[in-house]
């Protein structure tokens, strides 16, 4: 192997180290030093060992979260990815019909998160709600305040809206960036519009889905505003998310030893999963299993 | 700068130290003898620090599990997790 020829290039990467140890690895050390510890206050505080671990991992309610977190992950996986490149085939390829759907596509990224949750309260109210008096005119009972299941519709519909379009510009980016040669090769082969799409456009946006479906895993994962605004956990706990819940325990209760605890296998469940659909996405197409 | 709000415990930060120290060392290994991408008995190509990386995420694991399923001490998942590490970095 080659001597990288000028390593003065290390020294452009110090500021974002710098940057990452404050913003990251810094807080991280400190979540796990109060994991092992009941803190009480500044400087109150007890070792005891890894018992917060066992408490966590035996708790019910953790589960419960854990297991919808993995659902709601699932389900925006499932909607947002084939949605979002069906959306970006239909989209058009030049003209004024671009800037439009690129603009209209990128308004609901531009909203803050917490003026999402109240747009869609508003939104899906029985009583003055665009959609949910709509719905409830066509004599189904819809009330997300009441219903788990219509809470749960609410949060998907309100996630599928919001992040959908980040998948469908990454798609578009991915297929705008196709060279035209192979489609005229595969015109010229007579392949069908999905031969086209199997053996052309899917293997070459496989980049941009790698990143896509890392980040709405992650952000689905991590999610905590636009559903706590929404239902706040509810009702009952039946959208309490992971996020929802530990923020209940670290700032509600202020039961840090447990909260950080649950922070770390919280963080490892993410690092594993994001590491594993890396992994996978990188072998798609290349014949490797 | 006082760090008493980082709450430091002996514990964690012989933790933190070792994960140091295993960093510097894979960096120096890796910068003596380059690594080359092969195949051991985990299912795909990796390199050392890929290894590295499954090692210690999987080490968490085994811990996690332990805790979770048994109620013997953490000292055993903790002996373990190191044959595992040294185990997928050797032969994974």
């Amino acid at each position: 192997m080659e001597k990288t020829p000028n390593n003065k290039a290390w020294l452009l990467v110090i500021p974002v180290f710098v940057i990452v140890a404050f913003s990251a690895i810094i807080p991280l050390m400190t979540v796990v030093n109060y994991s092992v510890q009941d803190i009480f206050g500044p400087g109150e505080r007890y070792f005891v060992g890894v018992e917060w671990f066992k408490e966590t991992l035996s708790d019910r309610r953790l589960h419960d979260a854990l297991w919808r977190q993995f659902l709601f992950s699932g389900l925006v996986l499932l909607i947002e990815i084939p949605l979002g490149v069906m959306i970006a085939l239909a989209m058009p390829k030049r003209g004024w019909g671009v800037s439009v759907s690129l603009v209209l596509l990128a308004l609901p990224l531009l909203i803050p998160w917490n003026v999402i949750g109240t747009i869609w309260i508003i939104f899906t109210r029985p009583d003055i709600g665009l959609f949910g008096v709509a719905i409830n005119g066509l004599g189904i009972d819809f009330d997300h305040t009441a219903s788990p299941l219509d809470a749960w519709v609410t949060v998907m519909l309100m996630e599928v809206w919001h992040w959908t379009p980040l998948v469908v510009l990454l798609a578009y980016a991915g297929l705008q960036a196709i060279p035209e040669a192979y489609f005229q090769a595969a015109r010229i082969d007579g392949a069908s519009a999905w031969a086209t799409f199997r053996y052309i456009q899917l293997p070459k946006m496989r980049g941009v889905l790698t990143i896509a479906v890392l980040l709405r895993f992650m952000d689905s994962f991590l999610i905590y505003a636009e559903p706590f605004v929404l239902t706040g956990g509810g009702p009952g706990n039946s959208t309490t998310f992971l996020s929802i819940h530990l923020v209940k325990l670290a700032v509600g209760q202020f039961d840090l030893g447990p909260a950080a605890a649950f922070s770390i296998i919280y963080f490892l469940i993410v690092l594993l999963f994001s590491w594993m659909f890396y992994q996978a996405l990188q072998r798609v197409g290349t014949g490797e299993k | 700068m006082s760090l008493e709000w980082m709450a430091w415990t002996l514990p964690t930060a012989t933790f933190f130290v070792v994960i140091a120290l295993l960093l510097l060392g894979m960096t120096i290994w890796e910068l003596r003898t380059p690594s080359v991408a092969r195949k051991g008995f985990l299912p795909i190509d990796t390199t050392r620090g890929d290894r590295f990386f499954i090692g210690l995420l999987g080490s968490a694991y085994i811990n996690l599990a332990w805790l979770g399923l048994t109620g013997l001490s953490p000292w055993f998942s903790l002996l373990i997790s190191v044959v595992f590490l040294v185990a997928v970095i050797r032969y994974g």
